[in-house]
């Protein structure tokens, strides 16, 4: 029961961008369509689970003075396993993602969750929460990336549902804001009543 | 004329939070207040600069020698941190009124995903090493007038009657939104 709460928290309750507002970089900069939104969340998801999965396995022989410098090299040697994959099996979506790949280093949720759950519950506990913030994270980029996709070039998924020119502004920067700040409004709405 | 051109399209035109979308955590988190954003634009200039030097000469003299690049991601964010640690140290001992500035945003540099931003962008790019300098300061500059303008509009913003879920971060996005709307104007110039 308490390990179902711990995988399910991250989808709505807890979710990472939309709720807790970490790791807005990727969130917006990637989401300007769904298939895109997917692949930067799965990244992100494998990172998560196995950052989880190393730093509580580890963690009782890391001295606390140098914990933090030891999680950024663990997750920044599964980044780098994730970069080498995404360029040698996807280097469509490696040329779509760009620089935002190395950068899920600095991805302030996979650092949170190792510090705050992972260097203090067991394993499997460990591994449910990353795999729940990660689908958390992939469910609000792909979320969003439908929301921009469907505005600015009106398809799903890269199918297109009307032959039409839509608002591309939404595929540009300010469509990113604008669309990310209107759907926490929602939230926001939706947690008080 | 090309270092012109360089520092033009990194503030103006590919300005790094409003367009390119780096540095939305620190954008959103220390722009409550135009003189915090002075505090924090000011710790960016500095560590990104110093930090994308070295980081090049690391590159060039190190992982390309050994031929070990993939390790370019893991060795960076080694650098940047242990920098920002120097940093805070050396600015203690030798100028404490410069770390009674900066001091508090020191740390949160090393999650600001800018200055490992920009390190790769400059390899990427093929800069030399005075380009990449030129490419480093600007986009600071850049990230510090974006995060001045913000911090203003939002104070102005504290005193507007919103509805209940817009309050904070979701008007905030949408401020953003708009800034980057305008900033979409000097598209065109470089």
């Amino acid at each position: 029961m308490n390990n179902w709460k711990n995988f399910t928290k991250g989808f709505i309750k807890e979710n990472p961008t939309l709720v807790l507002l970490l790791g807005m970089c990727p969130t917006l900069g990637v989401s300007s369509s769904a298939n895109n939104g997917l692949g930067m969340g799965l990244a992100t998801t494998f990172v998560l689970v196995m950052s989880n999965l190393v730093v509580t396995l580890v963690k009782d022989f890391i001295p606390d003075k140098v914990r933090i410098p030891s999680y950024i090299v663990i997750i920044a040697s599964f980044v780098t396993i994730v970069q080498l994959v995404m360029a040698g099996y996807f280097p469509e979506l490696n040329a779509q993602l760009g620089i935002f790949i190395p950068l899920i280093v600095v991805n302030c949720i996979v650092l949170g969750r190792a510090e705050a759950f992972a260097s203090k519950n067991k394993v499997i506990p460990s591994v449910l929460d990353g795999l729940g913030m990660g689908l958390g994270f992939t469910f609000s980029l792909i979320l969003l990336g439908s929301v921009r996709e469907l505005l600015g070039n009106l398809s799903v998924f890269g199918h297109k549902i009307v032959h039409a020119d839509g608002a591309l502004v939404f595929i540009l920067a300010p469509g990113a804001f604008i669309t990310l700040g209107f759907i926490i409004a929602v939230i926001n709405k939706l947690k008080k009543t | 004329m090309e270092y012109i051109l360089i520092v033009v399209s990194a503030v103006l035109v590919n300005n790094i939070v409003l367009t390119q979308f780096l540095g939305i955590c620190p954008f959103l988190g220390v722009s409550n207040k135009v003189s915090t954003s002075f505090g924090m634009g000011g710790a960016v200039i500095f560590v990104m600069t110093l930090a994308t030097i070295v980081t090049y000469l690391v590159n060039y003299f190190v992982l390309d020698p050994l031929g070990i690049g993939y390790l370019q991601t893991i060795s960076y964010i080694l650098i940047i941190a242990a920098l920002v640690q120097m940093v805070e140290i050396i600015l203690k001992k030798v100028s404490p009124a410069l770390y009674q500035a900066l001091g508090v945003y020191l740390p949160l540099i090393t999650t600001n995903c800018t200055i490992l931003g920009v390190a790769i962008l400059v390899i990427q790019k093929d800069f030399n090493l005075m380009e990449s300098v030129v490419f480093a300061f600007s986009n600071a500059a850049g990230f510090t007038l974006a995060l001045f303008i913000f911090a203003g509009i939002r104070e102005q913003m504290e005193l507007s009657d919103l509805p209940a879920g817009m309050k904070g971060i979701p008007a905030a996005l949408i401020v953003a939104g708009l800034l980057s709307l305008a900033f979409m104007g000097f598209s065109g110039i470089v």
